[in-house]
């Protein structure tokens, strides 16, 4: 396993745009929207690092603006990164799909998609995945509401 | 029915585009072999597959966003109900995920009973696989005899936990209650009944030939499609991917314990059939060897009543009986999570089933199904 203090090193001049921490368990890269596929793709095709699993892909609504977070598993150091990609515009947001990169990626994308209503360009088939096909609103943003919903 | 809608269903079937010759049926949601509701919209060419959709979403309870309003100790019961088969290890999962944000020691004899009770549900749940896999193929027998055995598991389970399936046994700092008195005796009787048996469940179906030819060189997943569907558990392993999360990311003291990862390059519905068999006798093998040595002591940390992690982001991974589950937290130092994410193995295991079936028979459709042991209520949440 490399310790997140070595990668961060290895790391912080290969990757300029992207900020990092340190204080979780693993290391996290924070970067912008634009540059996802990038800093994706960099970790994945550096043969020395070799991030080959993407084994969570998900999204989180922080109110002024939204993050698609990538967790990365290079199987063969056993080592785990973070990858937070921070969108700006809540009410248009967009980011580039990495589907093309991991197969898995295609139905994870589309359940971001349906819940919080991040649009992954040059996904093959960005539709709804488990909710019905006419459902307004985005259920996992933080600013959704629903009649039926009742606080207890 | 409206005769408007008739018509508009009607004109729909007309005007969809498909090549001649091919035609889309449904399987599911009501199809027996889909062991709940998963619905695949399949594309055939005579009995050829051509393309498979999975519509997903028929058992979709919104468990990611209860949580966000649920505590910390009231979250980890909803987790039983994803993967129903695995419950003890879900809700381990999110035990050791809070235990982790507050920087909790746990005693050791609460770090032995869920392991031992983890493995007892994975024994279960393989069990009801291996009868349910006869039961898809045609025999009808096997389930007898799984069910034989899964029956006492369940027993010890109620006498401990107070519940057959939903077990809720694990809490943060421990186990709720300790173990019953008649714990230690039942299960070695069950151990000494598995070792007994354990011919029945080779023989039965696996030295069957028409289990054989409907499952050799069937459904074969490659190893990089493996890794790139982000695949885990014994469907990964079947394929030759190393992916234990007891041995690469060991929590609760699985280094401390001595087993095998069992490994199969086949990447075939016999392969996966196999790799389950042998993890059985690895479960066994674990268990034998803390059944006699749990430690003495509490089997609960001292908690507060009302939970708090601090800010920042948690990840725990866990083996449960399918693959990697994994519970993401991010908490804003609140009593509840800013945002609760689970990872759920069947999720990414069902994206790989298109790529695995395409090219092959609808009857074989069946068979990877029942050897990629799907529970939907996992994949939807």
């Amino acid at each position: 396993m490399i310790e997140k203090e070595i990668l961060l090193e290895r790391l912080k001049e290969t990757l300029p745009g992207c900020s990092f921490d340190i204080s979780g368990e693993w290391l996290n890269i924070m970067v912008n929207a634009s540059e996802i596929k990038s800093v994706i793709n960099y970790l994945r095709y550096t043969p020395t690092l070799d991030f080959d699993g993407l084994f969570c892909l998900t999204a989180v609504d922080m109110k002024d603006h939204l993050l698609v977070v990538y967790h990365l598993l290079s199987r063969d150091s056993h080592t785990n990164v973070v990858v937070k990609a921070k969108i700006e515009d809540t009410v248009n947001p967009c980011i580039e799909t990495v589907s093309d990169i991991w197969k898995g990626a295609n139905l994870l994308e589309r359940e971001v998609f349906e819940m919080f209503g991040i649009n992954f360009n040059l996904h093959p088939n960005l539709k709804k995945l488990l909710l019905e096909e006419n459902w307004t609103g985005f259920p996992l943003r933080k600013n959704y509401v629903d009649d039926n919903m009742i606080e207890l | 029915m409206n005769y408007s809608i008739m018509e508009a269903i009607t004109e729909k079937i007309i005007t969809t585009d498909l090549p001649e010759g091919q035609f889309e049926i449904n399987m599911g949601p009501q199809h027996p072999s889909t062991h709940g509701v998963l619905h695949l919209k399949i594309r055939l060419e005579g009995e050829k597959i051509i393309h498979i959709e999975p519509v997903l979403g028929y058992i979709h309870r919104s468990i990611e966003k209860m949580c966000e309003k649920l505590s910390y100790r009231q979250f980890i019961l909803i987790t039983s109900r994803m993967d129903y088969l695995s419950a003890h290890i879900n809700n381990t999962a999110c035990a050791l995920v809070v235990e982790k944000g507050l920087g909790l020691e746990i005693p050791e004899r609460a770090k032995a009973i869920r392991i031992l009770m983890a493995e007892l549900t994975r024994l279960a749940s393989h069990q009801l696989w291996w009868g349910c896999t006869g039961l898809d193929l045609g025999a009808v027998s096997p389930f007898f005899f799984a069910f034989r055995e899964r029956e006492e598991i369940i027993t010890i389970m109620e006498e401990t936990c107070g519940a057959r399936l939903t077990q809720n046994y694990s809490v943060p700092g421990g186990v709720m209650y300790d173990l019953h008195p008649t714990f230690v005796g039942s299960v070695k009787k069950i151990i000494q009944q598995m070792k007994n048996n354990f011919h029945e469940y080779e023989e039965l179906l696996g030295g069957n030939i028409i289990f054989q030819e409907r499952t050799k060189g069937v459904g074969y997943l490659s190893k990089a499609d493996a890794i790139s569907f982000g695949c885990s558990g014994p469907m990964a392993r079947a394929s030759g991917v190393s992916c234990d999360v007891r041995k690469w990311f060991p929590y609760d003291g699985y280094e401390k314990l001595a087993f095998e990862e069992i490994l199969d390059e086949g990447g075939d519905c016999w392969a996966r059939y196999n790799v389950r068999l042998k993890e059985m006798k690895q479960s066994i093998a674990i268990i034998e060897q803390l059944i006699d040595n749990i430690p003495e002591g509490d089997f609960q940390a001292k908690t507060k009543n009302v939970l708090k992690l601090p800010k920042g982001e948690f990840y725990q991974r866990v083996e449960t009986a399918r693959g990697e589950l994994g519970v993401y937290i991010v908490s804003e130092g609140g009593t509840s999570p800013y945002r609760c994410k689970f990872r759920s193995p069947n999720f990414s295991n069902l994206s790989a089933i298109p790529e695995m079936a395409k090219g092959g028979k609808i009857g074989d459709l069946v068979a990877i199904m029942a050897t990629v042991d799907l529970v939907i209520p996992d994949i939807d949440r």
